[in-house]
């Protein structure tokens, strides 16, 4: 998912020496936990489920920003001035997002300044799914599918996460994010039943080279995801990698017959006894090395947020030389008056 | 391949780290209203130079749905919040005052409503 690389970082030792002032915190954050209750910013938390959320919070708010970029990629080209308007509300909304998650770890005690050096020096993780290419217009409505459409499976379970500004933010996201999948449905739906052969088949192309790296973003398989029971049992995560999966390609399966596609998977199918669609394996081979900084994208990615960092820094500073100036103009006023 | 060989890889050409970077723009805290009637609520925050700045962000940031009609906007430091070490004894939900509440009074069925 947009965290997926929650399950990939190195497991840390808690401390095992606690004070007993420290346990007896411990113990009421736990209890409050455990019947539901919600921990907000200032509260006392465990160092361990801070730094946790700093890095979950933090890597779903870069994927959010590096999500722009592969489709700003055809914010020139959209087909029709409809398509633009929407592809650019789109795009805006993805910085929105990245925006509400940003200041929701920022309540944790870390500066944007600090969170954005962590994506721009390639220390910090974001979805392996913005790795890959947008190499045809098609691309943008499966984005909106089938990313989209994963990134809701995961993010609607998060609006219950134990940490409330988290899920404050994640309910305002979760409002929005619908848009995007039904836009992606919407434009490929043109294409299959309005399009020529070349568009059919264009969005068939999509479909095929989209499906796996989809699949992925839920992370890998539960036996082989190092943090997921700590933060299950913190109220981090909700449900488990392989659990959401399911329910998305279950979901996913019915939609690809209204639409007229086909999944590239010879071994998907409806399993009457399991009550779920069965597929086929997934080549985590290429996880791994797309989260390893291997996809096809990865150089460019961040290249790109770099650059646009880089690029506005002159913007950033003269806001602060023209509000500074602002200040000291009104400061001069009123002391005239 | 396990965890330990993707960390084993070459790392991504990232830039490396600043520390000479100009400070950041200041937090806000923005309010929004609703709808005329309603009480201006927190919403969210965000970094702008300045307030005309940050009126203008919260617009682009929190309202793009027609989620408000009036914004506002306060620079985070200058809040002065309640410790959250104290809830208890702040917040006493005070059950030996009853007679704050309207339901401690027995009234005359006729008279009851009141």
């Amino acid at each position: 998912m947009y965290t997926q690389a929650m399950d990939t970082a190195p497991r840390e030792e808690r401390k095992a020496v606690r004070s007993v002032a420290e346990a007896q915190l411990e113990a009421a954050f736990e209890a409050r936990i455990d019947e539901g209750g919600f921990i907000e910013a200032k509260d006392w938390m465990p160092e361990h489920y801070r730094k946790t959320l700093v890095r979950q919070i933090s890597q779903h708010a870069h994927s959010e920003f590096v999500g722009m970029l592969p489709e700003g990629n055809w914010v020139t080209r959209a087909p029709t001035l409809k398509r633009k308007a929407i592809l650019l509300a789109k795009i805006q909304d993805e910085a929105g997002h990245g925006l509400y998650l940003y200041a929701a770890a920022e309540t944790l005690g870390v500066s944007r300044d600090q969170l954005l050096d962590a994506l721009h020096s390639g220390k910090a993780k974001y979805s392996s799914i913005f790795n890959y290419p947008t190499l045809s217009w098609a691309d943008i409505g499966v984005i909106g599918w089938l990313v989209d459409g994963a990134a809701i499976m995961n993010q609607v379970p998060l609006t219950r996460c134990s940490y409330a500004p988290y899920a404050r933010a994640m309910v305002r996201i979760c409002r929005e994010e619908s848009f995007h999948q039904r836009q992606g449905f919407d434009s490929l739906l043109v294409m299959m039943k309005d399009g020529s052969d070349d568009q059919r088949a264009m969005v068939q192309d999509a479909v095929n080279r989209w499906w796996w790296p989809s699949l992925m973003m839920f992370g890998p398989p539960d036996g082989e995801s190092v943090h997921g029971a700590q933060s299950a049992r913190w109220g981090i995560k909700r449900i488990s990698n392989d659990d959401l999966r399911q329910k998305f390609i279950d979901a996913t399966v019915e939609q690809a017959q209204v639409l007229g596609v086909s999944m590239p998977d010879p071994l998907l199918k409806f399993n009457d006894a399991r009550g779920h669609c069965d597929f086929g394996p997934i080549d985590w081979d290429e996880f791994w090395r797309v989260v390893g900084g291997h996809g096809p994208c990865n150089q460019e990615r961040l290249a790109a947020r770099v650059k646009a960092w880089d690029d506005g820094a002159w913007v950033r500073d003269a806001a602060m030389a023209h509000a500074a100036k602002q200040a000291r103009k009104q400061a001069r006023q009123e002391q005239a008056a | 391949m396990s965890e330990t060989s993707v960390q084993d890889q070459t790392p991504l050409q990232g830039r490396p780290t600043s520390a000479t970077a100009a400070p950041e723009w200041p937090l806000w805290e923005v309010f929004v209203r609703a709808k005329a009637g309603l009480d201006h609520k927190h919403c969210g925050s965000l970094h702008a130079a300045d307030a005309p700045m940050a009126v203008q962000l919260a617009r682009e940031v929190y309202t793009r749905r027609q989620e408000g009609t009036s914004v506002w906007v306060v620079r985070s430091s200058d809040i002065t919040a309640s410790d959250p070490g104290d809830k208890a004894m702040y917040f006493d939900p005070m059950e030996d005052k009853v007679y704050r509440h309207p339901t401690f009074y027995e009234l005359p069925e006729a008279v009851n409503h009141m």
